[in-house]
């Protein structure tokens, strides 16, 4: 019986995959932009971010998805005719899940970020600028490499914690690995079983996930002692 | 010889209220070694690093080779660079020595010493690494070449960082207390390779605590106090004969 189902599941796994996939790219650019607008000069950027962290960290993920597809959903709608389209917008799940789920990690990676960021010697930076490099410059040679290894700790957190959002999606009508999961135990009435499938699916994502995350980090690691006790 | 590299007038540098340059101004000739002297608080060290503008000067001008840096009134009122890509160009001849390295710790030592010509002078990497093994050499520690800098002893650390400045080929070279994170005992390494630097007729504009530096190696000293150059001249008159009542005392203090 799990075999009937089973490539069904595994093909909802593709999707979940890719909804977390792009969520994270997402996230990723807006974690980049956040960190560097909570510490940059402006009091409007910083002012603008910290608003963003904080209703987003501070306000449930269902709640969010809920309100960005049905209340995006009306807000569109409403607003179709008056933009001249004739017929009523529907958004795409996918594309909803994608942007809730990297809009809230954005938030999640703005801060993780910004400690990261933090954490290397501001001196580095001001030696860069001192030797004539650009802003920029200083960025992408000096403080993108050592960011990563800061980073990865708790990118890492956030990326668990993104994989498994993803099943919320699932609420909102994309047929994920968890919506699947979901028809499969009504159909044959087997809860235990599918759902203990789905377990071992999100398990196995994550524990890939944070295999690769170590040779990573051990990458980004260069030039570290490692502390020894 | 005695052309004028860098030429530094009237700098003034307020924390809000709190003025801590009130008019400093200063001139190196080519192959001058300029000590600057004074108790901490004294405004030496930002003196120094409103040259290179990475503290903008509320009042000033600074002249390279006798090219004026073109300054602009910033928001906060302070001064900051017209055009940043000529700010970028004289950086790049004003390399500066950091009390405490700030080397780059995700390269070794011989890429924290390529990266700045490669990237800012647009040097090919063979050429710069040329360059690097030479200072590398130069200030002993070309058997560190591909160690990190945390790796790397204190005075180890400064002395690559010495060869990153040197790798510029810089027309002015700016030490900020590169001898105070040092333990003791390595102290005396790193003020060696400055005195060769200085042997070899490079300019040099040194903040320090080392009063032996000043004396000895020195041709000119500078005395800060509260933010205006209480004194200033040949180490040997002003150290071994200070006028000032406050120079006095700090050199009392400084031998203890």
């Amino acid at each position: 019986m799990l075999y009937d189902f089973l490539p069904n599941i595994l093909s909802g796994m593709v999707i979940t995959l890719s909804v977390g996939i792009a969520s994270l790219l997402m996230a990723l650019l807006l974690g980049l932009a956040g960190a560097a607008a909570k510490l940059s000069k402006s009091r409007w950027l910083v002012g603008i971010a910290t608003l963003y962290t904080t209703v987003i960290r501070g306000v449930p993920d269902l709640v969010l998805m809920l309100l960005i597809f049905y209340g995006g959903q009306t807000l569109l709608n409403d607003l179709a005719p008056r933009l001249g389209f004739a017929d009523a917008i529907n958004i795409n799940p996918f594309v909803a899940g994608v942007m809730t789920i990297g809009f809230i990690f954005g938030a999640y990676l703005t801060e993780t970020f910004r400690g990261a960021i933090m954490a290397i010697p501001a001196g580095q930076r001001e030696a860069g600028i001192a030797y004539g490099m650009s802003i920029v410059q200083v960025f992408v040679r000096i403080t993108l490499p050592q960011l990563v290894r800061f980073a990865l700790p708790g990118f890492q957190n956030n990326w668990l914690v993104l994989v498994k959002s993803t099943a919320l999606v699932s609420v909102i009508g994309l047929d994920d690995m968890m919506f699947r999961a979901g028809l499969a135990a009504g159909a044959t009435r087997e809860p235990f079983i599918f759902y203990t499938a789905a377990a071992i699916l999100y398990l196995a994502i994550t524990t890939v996930s944070i295999l690769l995350l170590q040779m990573v980090g051990k990458r980004y690691s260069i030039g570290v002692k490692a502390a020894q006790l | 010889m005695t052309a004028t590299k860098l030429l530094v007038e009237n700098l003034h540098k307020c924390y809000a209220s709190n003025e801590v340059l009130k008019g400093v101004s200063l001139e190196a000739k080519a192959g001058d070694v300029i000590s600057v002297i004074g108790s901490s608080g004294s405004g030496k060290s930002t003196m120094l690093r409103c040259i290179n503008l990475l503290e903008q000067p509320n009042q000033g001008s600074i002249a390279l080779n006798g090219e004026a840096l073109e300054l602009i009134p910033d928001r906060d009122g302070s001064l900051k660079a017209r055009d940043p890509k000529q700010l970028q160009r004289m950086r790049a001849k004003l390399s500066m020595v950091f009390q405490h390295f700030n080397l780059w710790a995700h390269m070794t030592a011989l890429e924290n010493i390529i990266e700045a010509p490669i990237h800012v002078l647009g040097l090919s990497r063979s050429e710069a690494i040329v360059r690097a093994e030479r200072y590398l050499e130069r200030v002993g520690v070309s058997h560190r070449a591909a160690m990190y800098p945390a790796h790397l002893s204190g005075g180890e650390q400064q002395r690559v960082a010495i060869a990153r400045a040197l790798a510029m080929e810089p027309e002015v070279m700016l030490f900020d207390e590169p001898t105070s994170a040092l333990d003791p005992e390595l102290v005396g390494e790193v003020l060696k390779v400055m005195r060769d630097l200085a042997q070899e007729g490079r300019t040099m504009i040194v903040v320090t605590h080392e009063m032996g530096f000043a004396r000895e190696v020195s041709n000119r000293v500078i005395f800060l106090h509260q933010g205006v150059i209480e004194e200033s001249g040949d180490p040997r008159t002003v150290l071994v004969n200070p006028q000032s009542e406050r120079l006095r005392q700090f050199l009392s203090g400084s031998l203890k």
